[in-house]
């Protein structure tokens, strides 16, 4: 009887065939689109989380001037390097400090220039920033005191002026300053909004002061907390040492502002949740429009079918044995379209993650509800128009229209 | 007649009332009728006299609306439809008006259907099928579906699918309607033939004269009355 039923099963689906390849191709669709949608969804959360690690979590800066609506602000006090040694003496919980300068400069190489961002800054500023070198060597205890300048390169600066050739020893020109290149640091590519994070210059902290700023101001005071969970603690002391070191009264607004990554990263996550929510909306929507195309093919079957479950009846089978081949031709199409959808799915959102430069993370649960919605969706559409169709008398079942 | 056997089937009071108040239709307006084994009935009468349903009550494809129809002496009357199947199945064969074929579906495999049912083994089904397809002159159409049979040939499938089984009673809308004398003559050999060796019990539905003088019993339906009631010669 069952082995009877499957043959018959598959008999009505090859018979079919456009009906069947309807039906299966909208459970591949529904289910395809939904676990593609959400695992790209998620790739791009886990990407932009990743980036903002690479770019030091437990990272704090200090910047002169209050946190004001429209950008920098004027007129407050500089730092100083006294205040980066502060820091390092006062907070314990602080694990380096590194104070830097910039300024945006015309870099020259014996046949290119560039214009960049140079940063003094001491060896603190890589580890801070996460920054490697791929050639070269950092500053030596002479170059930091400001003896004979040197720098590091990031590979943009060092193929804008090099291209392929070798850039260590060589010598550049660094606004007005001659400098030797010692080191290039490893290539960090592009940032979540898309900012060249290989387009710099570092120099020593006091050659860049004493050549180029003609100042001992320090711009921003980057440093790492000792753990991630130290970092709101961090935050207080911090601010409560430069109010006291800027005589600040009680009561004045803060002339200076701290930026946590953690804050921009948390920021940054939930703004990606809510992308892939929305994904994921985007996806139930797809599902629920390929569940209605699952439908109505099947109900525009169901006149076929009531007439071909009224002949079966009428030759003398019994309801439950029709609804049984029917409910088998609906589990294999739906089963069939569902793992087809899956695999499609799967390695759909694989290559476009590939081509992305996503990481490719399934979630499991999305892939079963796709998977299981799309399946109950068909089954249910091909068995209950045949379940009502075989409670019929046999002749009325057999004059449906 | 002292024919002592309960009769094949019996019909006692039997009403099928479609619609209610001023569109009511007596299909069926309180027929008697009995229908011993081996009969060979020809029912007849105008369009729309109510013979169809009556096929329909008989075949169990369709409950009256009142009235008791007796099966071997059983009363069907609150048989579950599971339970009318199982005599559909093993009793019944029909042949109906518009032929009921499966769509898309080979002759030879529209014929087995019954069988299928019946759980009769695939070699043999093959084989029982075959021979009604060419009982019926339809030998080497057994793998054409359908629509690439003429109507002729698609009653001819039917009659072949009815009759497969071998059932106690074959029933029979007008299976003839389609075909050409020399055609219908033939098929009415083959129930005959049925009827005399293997003593099925027949009953055909038929407007023509010609077809009906095959039949040893001749109803005539008016109005879902029975008019008119003969029996021909002495086939017993
Ligand atoms: N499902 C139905 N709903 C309403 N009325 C019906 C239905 N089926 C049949 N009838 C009516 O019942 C009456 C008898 O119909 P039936 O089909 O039995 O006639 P018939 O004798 O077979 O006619 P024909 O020779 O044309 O096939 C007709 O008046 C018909 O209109
Ligand atoms: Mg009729």
């Amino acid at each position: 009887m069952l082995t009877s039923t499957l043959g018959m099963a598959l008999r009505e689906i090859r018979r079919n065939v456009l009906r069947s390849v309807l039906t299966t191709l909208g459970i591949v669709i529904g289910v395809a689109a939904v676990i593609m949608l959400v695992t790209l969804g998620q790739g791009a959360t886990d990407k932009v989380t990743g980036d903002i690690a690479k770019m030091g979590v437990n990272m704090l800066t200090v910047v002169p001037g209050a946190e004001r609506r429209g950008g920098a602000s004027v007129g407050a006090a500089p730092l100083t390097l006294d205040d980066a040694r502060a820091i390092r003496q006062e907070i314990p919980s602080v694990a380096t400090v590194a104070p830097s300068a910039g300024r945006g400069l015309l870099v020259v190489s014996a046949n290119q220039n560039w214009s960049t961002t140079v940063t003094g800054c001491t060896n603190d500023y890589l580890s801070v920033r996460d920054l490697r070198l791929a050639v070269g060597r950092s500053f030596n205890e002479a170059e930091a005191q400001g003896g004979s300048p040197a720098c590091v390169l990031g590979p943009t600066v060092r193929s804008k002026l090099f291209g392929q050739g070798d850039p260590l020893d060589a010598s550049i020109r660094v606004g007005k300053v001659a400098c030797r290149v010692i080191g290039v640091t490893e290539a960090k590519g592009q940032n979540t909004f898309g900012m060249d994070q290989d387009d710099f210059v570092l120099m020593p902290l006091t050659t860049f002061q004493r050549r180029i700023l003609g100042s001992r101001d320090v711009g921003a005071i980057s440093m790492s907390a000792s753990t991630e969970t130290a970092i709101p603690k961090v935050k207080t002391q911090l601010a409560a040492l430069m109010r006291a070191r800027r005589k600040l009264p009680e009561g004045a607004p803060d002339d200076f502002s701290v930026r946590d990554m953690k804050e921009i990263s948390e920021t940054l996550s939930s703004v990606t949740g809510a992308l892939t929510a929305l994904l994921g909306a985007v996806a139930a929507v797809s599902l629920v429009v390929g569940g209605i195309g699952i439908m109505n093919i099947m109900l525009v079957s169901v006149t076929e079918r009531t007439r071909e479950i009224g002949i079966r009846l009428a030759i003398g089978a019994r309801a439950y044995e029709v609804l049984l081949q029917f409910l088998v031709e609906a589990v294999m199409l739906s089963l069939f379209g569902g793992v087809l959808g899956m695999m499609l799915g799967l390695v759909g959102s694989y290559a476009a993650g590939r081509a992305l430069s996503f990481p490719f993370r399934v979630l499991p649960e999305v892939v079963v509800i796709a998977f299981a919605f799309s399946f109950l969706v068909g089954v249910g559409f091909g068995f209950f128009p045949a379940r009502r169709a075989a409670r019929m008398n046999p002749i009325d079942a057999l004059r449906h229209e | 007649m002292t024919d002592t056997a309960a009769p094949l089937i019996a019909l006692r009071d039997v009403f099928k009332i479609y619609g209610s108040g001023e569109s009511e239709v007596r299909a069926l307006d309180g027929v008697d009728l009995d229908i011993r084994t081996g009969e060979f009935v020809a029912v007849m009468g105008p369009s729309g006299s109510g013979k169809s349903t009556c096929m329909n009550v008989l075949g169990c494809l369709d409950r009256p609306t009142r009235g008791r129809y007796l099966f071997r002496g059983v009363d069907l009357a609150g048989a579950s439809l599971d339970q009318l199947a199982l005599v559909r199945r093993h009793y019944l064969g029909f042949v109906f008006q518009g032929f009921n074929l499966l769509a898309r579906t080979t002759a030879l495999e529209n014929v087995e259907l019954p069988l299928v049912y019946r759980g009769v083994p695939t070699v043999e089904r093959r084989r029982l099928a075959a021979k009604a397809l060419a009982d019926v002159g339809l030998g080497g159409r057994e793998l054409h579906t359908p629509a690439e049979l003429s109507g002729g040939q698609q009653q001819r499938v039917a009659i072949a699918r009815a009759m497969v089984s071998e059932p106690s009673l074959l029933l029979a809308d007008e299976p003839t309607g389609n075909l050409d004398t020399a055609r219908k003559h033939e098929i009415m050999r083959l129930l005959r033939a049925l009827n005399d060796e293997r003593k099925i019990t027949i009953v055909v539905v038929t407007h023509e004269s010609d077809v009906a003088d095959f039949a040893s019993r001749t109803i005539l339906f008016r109005d879902g009355r029975i008019e008119r009631d003969e029996r021909r010669g002495a086939p017993s």
